[in-house]
């Protein structure tokens, strides 16, 4: 285990870059996927079809075919993230790392786009023509019937996107961001003959984040189930 | 959209409003559409040269040859693993042996929480990635633990999807539990569990993008080679985009269609990576 005495340092940095992509572009993703969604199910039809293309394309891409496209294309765009240059410490956050995390946006969007739209259609048309009866505004049937039903239904397959995310930010490896796949492979070569362990020790780490997540995920869902 | 919860038929006035909004979203949809296609044309994208490839016999026979069948290849034979991996995996799980069940959780619980590609470099290394054929191997050898494990869940849910009178008839006509899982239950679960078989086989296919990180074949391996020697990476990426994109919408179709002609309405609950297991069927 001479990988985790000397590289036990690395080893917690390299996951914090991976908490980092998973967070920011988790809320990222949240807010975009909401526009996508009251584009879905909104009255303006442009948006409704466009909404409905875009969902369906990207979904329908590779995780990897959506970064490679936006690191080729955007510099075009005049899109170079140059400005970015955050340090934290010993942390850097730099344009590589805002390409992952517009990339895992783009892509986890859709997702969550979907869900939240499951969510709206598991509420029955019934709630909302019982809450106009009595008289309740647009405004009153969404914010008191339609949205907190919808929202709680979404729970689950919510979590499951997310939860699709934490595992996805490996890919950014490929492109450059030095994550926790990155930092396995820098192990993997300097300890060649512990490979196996530190396989199991980075599987590790993903399983408690995805576990942790998991488990208030489960606890959202139970405890808004029985209210 | 008339059936929608969330408002009531638009009126005249509401319908005029629309119309402004639509033209407006129109308006700066398009306005959108315009920068992105200036910004690749001042950058020359749309130059002859950047596109011949394409309609170069040879190019293209490389791409649906070495590229589109190689991933199409690697994507049959991880979800035909995974579907025989998830059906021990998934029956496994719902024994009523302790120690058959245990291990089948855990099984499926560590390759549902890790990473695909962490799991590709892994077989990757252990198969010796200096071997021709590893890469290959590693993608479809990950592929299929990752969605074996999914489908041991699916193959769960849609067990238990089945009406718990139909096994406790077939219990009291005298049935054992193997006559009861292999005539009365597998078959209803199987017509239950057909579309997310579909969807899983779409999961699959994306994955195989992956291979890039082992060099593996396929459409993103061909890609490469093409980018590299034409210097035309964004035509390249689109062209690899459109046939994925072009695959996986037929699966949905597929999926779409199979959903509507075997289970309805209903939908397939597959709990989340970590959630606590709901009860076993009786």
């Amino acid at each position: 285990m001479d990988f985790l005495t000397s590289g036990y340092d690395a080893y917690l940095e390299s996951f914090f870059y991976t908490l980092m992509l998973f967070l920011v572009s988790g809320v990222l993703s949240l807010v975009l996927g909401t526009v996508l969604v009251a584009c879905r199910v909104g009255p303006v039809a442009v948006l409704r079809v466009v909404g409905g293309w875009y969902v369906t394309i990207v979904r329908s891409t590779p995780l990897v075919v959506v970064f490679a496209l936006f690191q080729f294309a955007a510099p075009m765009l005049g899109i170079r993230f140059g400005w970015v240059q955050v340090h934290i410490g010993t942390f850097d956050f730099t344009s590589f790392f805002a390409v992952a995390v517009v990339s895992l946006t783009l892509y986890t969007s859709t997702f969550v786009c979907e869900a939240l739209r499951s969510g709206i259609n598991s509420v029955p048309l019934g709630q909302a023509e019982a809450a106009r009866a009595i008289g309740l505004t647009f405004g009153g049937t969404m914010s008191q019937v339609i949205l907190p039903q919808a929202f709680r239904a979404s729970v689950p397959p919510l979590a499951s996107a997310l939860i699709a995310l934490i595992k996805n930010t490996s890919v950014a490896y490929i492109f450059g961001v030095g994550e926790a796949v990155a930092q396995m492979r820098i192990m993997t070569n300097n300890y060649a003959s512990e490979r196996p362990a530190i396989f199991l020790t980075y599987a590790a780490g993903y399983i408690v984040i995805v576990f942790v997540f998991s488990f208030f995920a489960n606890r959202l869902e139970k405890h808004w189930r029985t209210a | 959209m008339s059936a929608s919860v969330l408002f009531d038929s638009p009126g005249p006035r509401t319908r005029a409003r629309h119309r402004i909004y639509s033209v407006l979203a129109a308006l700066l949809l398009l306005l959108a559409a315009a920068w992105v296609i200036k910004g690749l044309d001042e950058h020359g994208q749309f130059a002859y040269a950047k596109w011949e490839a394409f309609v170069t016999p040879s190019y293209v026979q490389a791409l649906l040859v070495d590229g589109l069948l190689k991933t199409l290849e690697m994507a049959v034979l991880a979800i035909a693993g995974a579907v025989l991996l998830g059906a021990a995996l998934g029956l496994g799980k719902l024994s009523e042996r302790r120690w058959i069940r245990w291990p089948a959780a855990a099984i499926v619980e560590f390759f549902r929480a890790t990473p695909v590609l962490l799991l590709m470099i892994f077989i990757w290394y252990r198969l010796g990635i200096n071997e021709d054929s590893s890469g290959f191997l590693a993608v479809v050898l990950a592929l299929t633990l990752y969605n074996g494990s999914v489908l041991a869940e699916v193959l769960r849910a849609g067990i238990n999807a089945v009406p718990k009178g139909q096994s406790e008839a077939a219990y009291a006509i005298g049935m054992r539990k193997s006559q009861v899982m292999s005539i009365v239950v597998v078959p209803q679960a199987v017509k239950i569990m057909f579309p997310a078989i579909i969807a899983q086989c779409i999961v699959a296919l994306k994955d195989t993008a992956l291979g890039t990180a082992v060099l593996a074949p396929g459409l993103m391996y061909v890609g490469k080679a093409i980018y590299n020697e034409q210097h035309n990476q964004v035509p390249t990426v689109l062209v690899v985009a459109l046939l994925y994109v072009t695959v996986n919408l037929l699966l949905l179709w597929l999926a779409t269609w199979a959903q509507k002609k075997y289970v309805g309405e209903k939908k397939l609950v597959v709990p989340m990576v970590g959630a606590a297991a709901p009860g076993r069927p009786a």
